[in-house]
């Protein structure tokens, strides 16, 4: 085995096509800006009278709030929830049967249910001066016990965060199919496998910059935001306003990853705050606010056990999934999107007869659990990879064999498996089968026979996941909550001297969309990527859209674009036949003109037509002319469904706790790439937040509710130097539902590098009776676990 | 994380500087690097009224071998002993304790007086010149008076600066051609907080080794005399006879309950008395 600085990018990535069309490898057209630090973020938007905000927020997880004491001088400057007249709570439901509804008032009222809950907003000059109000400010808060533990919280008699309810659960599901017929299996596998809560992290945080313009009657937000459609639709039900009075304009955004699909008390506070001061108002997160109150994810328990034969074929699963989704269900996602999902899609990529799962979303007094990259699917991956390697242990298998006797085969697609999802295509086993191949399990086992001279012990591990992606009504309308996904729609627009411009409803905060969606017009039209600009961002400029999240763009915005362009190319076609003294049949567009047997028009020369010389123009011209919005919805709107096999090879250090990767192996297959060099990127992004939850990132919270990690010192990210050179093979496989064959693939990588890593770290130290269940792995929980194995031997000896 | 608001003073000479600490009354802070400071400000952890800013004082910032020992000025920065622009008596003992303090960024602007000064247990010079055998000069307008390194550091973020003092100098005795040297730690990530440091300066010849246990949540335990901790005696087979159960019961008495932790803590030293004996 070579070690890992020799193995980078050993593997040619595949060529792209040639040209800017779909499947062309450009660099991204935004890192001309991004890269040179001339992006506009929310925290560069500057405007006349701009006064800060900073937040009084409670220093206690659970408490009756007495009395709030402001200090004369600073009256008038400190606004409370008996100032917010009129605002309502944020309110996300879900229309499950059987959830319960949290309000979560956008600044405190009688109680505060978590660490870093608002309280007051403090306004002043700059942030400083703000922070030094807001120092001032003293809280009466009678402290009540809190619920920190999501199993404890489910027990009677708990303390409860929301006491009309009765108890602390948002939403219990069920959903079993014969269960009963597994239980003779002769494999029987039962564990506990638990993910740690933990904070998004994107470089960017949150952020708000609020103004009213009395000429439009309208309230403008800038806010860091991935869906500033539903934002606004959010903002405007809590505010009390029509839609069309608010404007939401998310500018460049630095990372969103789910945090920024969340409707914000911030964001609810500076709209009012701003109609009633009557100046502009900003509100930047800083890491802090971050870390202790705002970003939280992951935190799922499982006790889980999983039925299988002597040849590793799977007879059942049955499971029992916790999720701490905190104090508050956010908006629009709701509490219960996590822990119910994990009952649909935890048998993954796998085939088997029988299978049960109930779950708990619960309440706790943290901040509340938002979708992460990935969303219930890692710590579901997490449990059930682990739970396939003790099967595999169990048969004397390898983890591989047993993965390929049970993944779902492409002679079976499409599929629908035993939760009823429906695959649209792949060669699950061909992915799996190359990533053993290229991380060379035989050379593993052979270099673990002869041993470290160093003492540390190797380990090699593997994982593969399925990626729903770009689910749309028939999905969402189940669920209830306040947004269900339709037709996406896209205006593509030619400018009168022949340059294109595309409008679309979805964001672009790290996906690089201004170059994929251009390279998708450029496929329709012919026009030159350099000519295309795409406006998204600003819920005035852009068709209504539920935005960037679910790994759902490319395939949505993507195919709305397509269309619309379609039918713009369709149009100009009519009008070039005109231009060229041809009958409309006889013509095509190709290149970015319209050509027939006598010649050829540009679109240039067709726009300028209808702009600038209309009297040129066929008698039977489409009124519409050179503007389009076309709306789209794949053939099918189950999803499309992406996956990878990740294979892993680490060293540990038993003594010190220390986990190395050795090498690591991505095989993708997001169906036809519209830019690999995009998708390589979005992979190795994911990759890194996937080592963060398999080894460092951890929000640990002490029994009274304090959140532990309110730094980046005690809160580890992982950095350029804890993340590999991953060597990526992509596969192909077209979605038959959608335009081109795309598939989402955003949230991919960020799905299996936690059960690949662990599964590695387990293998490397199984011989010593070492078995490790919790993310993240730490050197202190191995070292534990290690001197618990010794201790168990020696006591067995 | 903005600071409360302080006032901010520029001496330009350790006098001045001096004065203005006197005059304070114990509620300034100094300022050199502003690595530790500056993230303490801005979370609000420290709150004092007067900011004085050291970093122009050019007295401070000498290096210079005199008398068989180094003298490094308090605002000699981890980057400048990384480099090599400052003298060296240890044999590239310093220099490689240096190249790994945190992040070159931080070397860039981190002093060693002021590392020292934080007295952070997880931070390196604190346990590495413990046992280099190194001690300090600090100075108040009252005068002028030295400590040895493991006297100067009290506890966690604790030292026996009083107020209106200064760590002015660290001297570090020269490292006999017969002595060893081996440094271990043991970081979650490059550059993060360390949760373990051993330390090993051994000199079989001499029969004579410092031994130091840092990054616990007091003090280092730095042992001057640790022959207990080589069953009794150190000579040339002081590698073989590493007793980790001494360590261990050093650190329990340290007050570490955690058998992992403790047993983390005496592998980075068996790492550092391997390094030496290497």
């Amino acid at each position: 085995m070579k070690e890992n600085a020799e193995l980078r990018n050993e593997r040619e990535f595949p060529s792209g096509r040639r040209g800017q069309g779909v499947g062309a490898r450009l660099p991204r057209k935004e890192d001309d800006r991004l890269m040179r630090g001339r992006g506009q973020y929310v925290g560069d938007v500057r405007l006349a009278g701009l006064q800060d905000v900073a937040f009084v927020r409670s220093p206690l997880a659970h408490a009756r709030i007495r009395g709030i004491h402001v200090p004369e001088r600073y009256r008038g400057s400190v606004f409370t929830a008996a100032d917010l007249v009129g605002i309502k709570p944020i309110r996300a439901v879900s229309g499950l049967p059987g959830f319960k509804i949290s309000e979560q008032p956008v600044l405190a009222t009688g109680k505060v249910r978590q660490v870093g809950e608002l309280v007051a907003m403090c306004l002043a000059p700059t942030r400083a001066e703000a922070e030094d109000i807001a120092a001032s400010v003293t809280l009466d808060l009678e402290e009540l016990p809190a619920v920190t533990d999501m199993l404890k919280a489910r027990e009677p008699g708990s303390v409860l965060v929301h006491e009309h309810w009765g108890d602390n659960v948002f939403l219990e599901t069920n959903y079993e199919v014969d269960i009963s017929t597994a239980r003779d299996a002769p494999i029987k596998v039962t564990r506990e496998i638990s993910t740690a809560r933990q904070c998004m992290s994107p470089l960017e945080g949150r952020g708000v910059v609020a103004t009213f313009d009395k000429r439009l009657d309208q309230l403008t937000l800038h806010s860091a935001a991935q869906m500033p459609h539903i934002t606004r639709s959010g903002l405007a039900e809590c505010l009390g306003m029509e839609e069309g009075q608010i404007r939401v304009i998310s500018p460049d955004v630095g990372g969103g990853f789910g945090h920024k699909g969340i409707l914000l008390p911030e964001e609810v506070c500076l709209s009012w705050l701003t109609m009633r001061c009557g100046h502009p108002v900003r509100w930047i997160e800083d890491r802090r606010e971050h870390l202790v109150a705002s970003s939280n994810c992951r935190e799922h328990h499982y006790k889980i056990t999983v039925y299988a034969d002597h040849d590793g074929s799977l007879r059942g699963i049955d499971c029992e999934a916790t999720v701490d989704s905190g104090a508050y269900s956010s908006y629009p996602f709701s509490a219960c999107l996590e822990a119910a999902q994990v009952a649909s899609i935890l048998p993954g990529p796998y085939k088997m007869p029988a299978y049960r799962c109930r779950t708990f979303s619960v309440a706790t007094n943290k901040c509340p659990i938002l979708p992460y990259r990935g969303v219930a699917r890692t710590g579901v991956c997490f449990a059930l990879e682990l739970m396939l390697d003790l099967v595999a242990a169990e048969a004397g298998l390898e983890p591989g064999e047993v993965r390929l006797r049970n993944l779902v085969r492409p002679d079976q697609m499409p599929f629908d498996n035993i939760t009823k999802k429906h695959f649209d295509s792949g060669d699950y086993p061909e992915a799996m089968r190359r990533a053993l191949a290229a991380i060379d399990v035989d050379a593993i086992r052979a270099r673990q026979k002869q041993g470290e001279a160093n003492g540390r012990r190797i380990g090699v591990g593997v994982s593969i996941y399925c990626e729903q992606a770009a689910h749309g009504t028939s999905v969402y309308s189940g669920w209830g909550i306040p947004m269900v996904p339709g037709h996406e729609q896209a205006s593509a627009r030619l400018t009168p001297d022949g340059g294109l411009e595309l409008r679309v409803g979805v964001h672009s905060h790290g996906q690089g969309m201004e170059t994929t969606l251009a390279q998708v017009a450029h496929e329709i039209l012919g026009v030159d990527v350099a000519k295309v600009r795409i406006i998204l961002g600003d819920t005035a400029m852009t068709p209504y859209s539920t935005g960037t999240w679910g790994s759902r763009s490319m395939v949505m915005a993507g195919g709305a674009v397509a269309t619309a362009c379609r039918e713009l190319g369709e149009r100009a076609r009519r009008i070039g036949a005109k231009l060229l003294q041809h009958d409309p049949a006889s013509v095509v567009l190709q290149n970015g003109e319209v050509r027939g047997v006598n010649g050829s028009v540009s679109l240039k020369a067709i726009a300028h037509t209808w702009y600038r010389r209309p009297q040129d123009l066929p008698a039977d011209v489409d009124p519409g002319g050179l503007e389009v919005t076309q709306g789209y919805k794949p053939v099918r709107d189950s999803g499309t469904f992406s996956y990878a096999a990740h294979a892993a090879v680490v060293a540990v250090d038993p003594d010190l706790g220390e986990v190395e990767i050795l090498d690591y192996v991505i095989v993708e297959d997001g169906g036809v790439l519209v830019n690999p060099l995009v998708v390589d990127g979005q992979i190795y992004g994911g990759l890194a937040q996937g080592i963060g939850t398999a080894l460092y990132e951890e929000m640990p919270f002490d029994a009274s509710g304090q959140p532990l990690a309110t730094t980046l010192a005690d809160y580890l990210l992982p950095g350029p130097t804890e993340v590999p050179a991953a060597r990526l093979d992509h596969m192909e496989t077209p979605s038959p539902y959608t335009q081109f064959g795309v598939k989402g693939i955003g949230e991919g990588g960020a799905i299996a590098p936690p059960a690949a890593i662990a599964n590695a770290v387990n293998d490397a130290l199984r011989p010593l009776g070492v078995e490790l269940m919790q993310s993240p792995i730490t050197p202190h929980r191995i070292v534990t676990a290690v001197l618990a194995a010794r201790a168990a031997q020696r006591s067995a000896a | 994380m903005k600071p409360a608001p302080f006032a901010y003073e520029r001496p330009r000479d350790l006098d001045a500087a001096l004065s203005m600490l006197a005059a304070s009354g114990g509620s300034a802070k100094i300022i050199a690097g502003g690595q530790s400071l500056g993230p303490m400000l801005n979370l609000r952890l420290v709150q004092p009224e007067l900011i004085v800013d050291i970093a122009g004082l050019a007295e401070l910032k000498r290096a210079e071998v005199s008398g068989g020992e180094l003298v490094l000025g308090a605002l000699v920065t981890h980057a400048d002993i990384e480099d090599g622009r400052t003298a060296d008596v240890t044999r590239g003992a310093m220099r490689g304790v240096a190249a790994n303090i945190a992040y070159r960024a931080v070397r860039n602007r981190g002093t060693i007086g002021g590392s020292l000064s934080h007295a952070d247990p997880a931070a390196d010079w604190i346990s590495a010149l413990a046992a280099l055998g190194a001690w300090v000069t600090l100075r108040s307008l009252a005068g002028a008076r030295t400590l040895a390194i493991e006297a100067f550091i009290v506890g966690a973020l604790e030292s026996a600066l009083h107020a209106g003092e200064i760590v002015e100098a660290i001297h570090v005795p020269m490292r006999a051609a017969s002595a060893h040297w081996g440094y271990a730690k043991s970081c979650r990530k490059t550059g993060e907080f360390a949760h373990a440091i051993g330390a090993a300066l051994i000199d079989p010849t001499a029969a004579s080794a410092r031994v130091v246990i840092g990054a616990i949540d007091t003090a280092p335990i730095v042992v001057t005399n640790a022959a207990e901790l080589f069953g009794g005696r150190i000579a040339a087979d002081y590698k073989q006879r590493f007793d980790t159960r001494v360590a261990d019961a050093l650190l329990a008495r340290a007050g570490i309950d955690d058998a992992a932790q403790r047993h983390i803590h005496v592998s980075v030293l068996k790492r550092a008395v391997q390094e030496a004996a290497a």
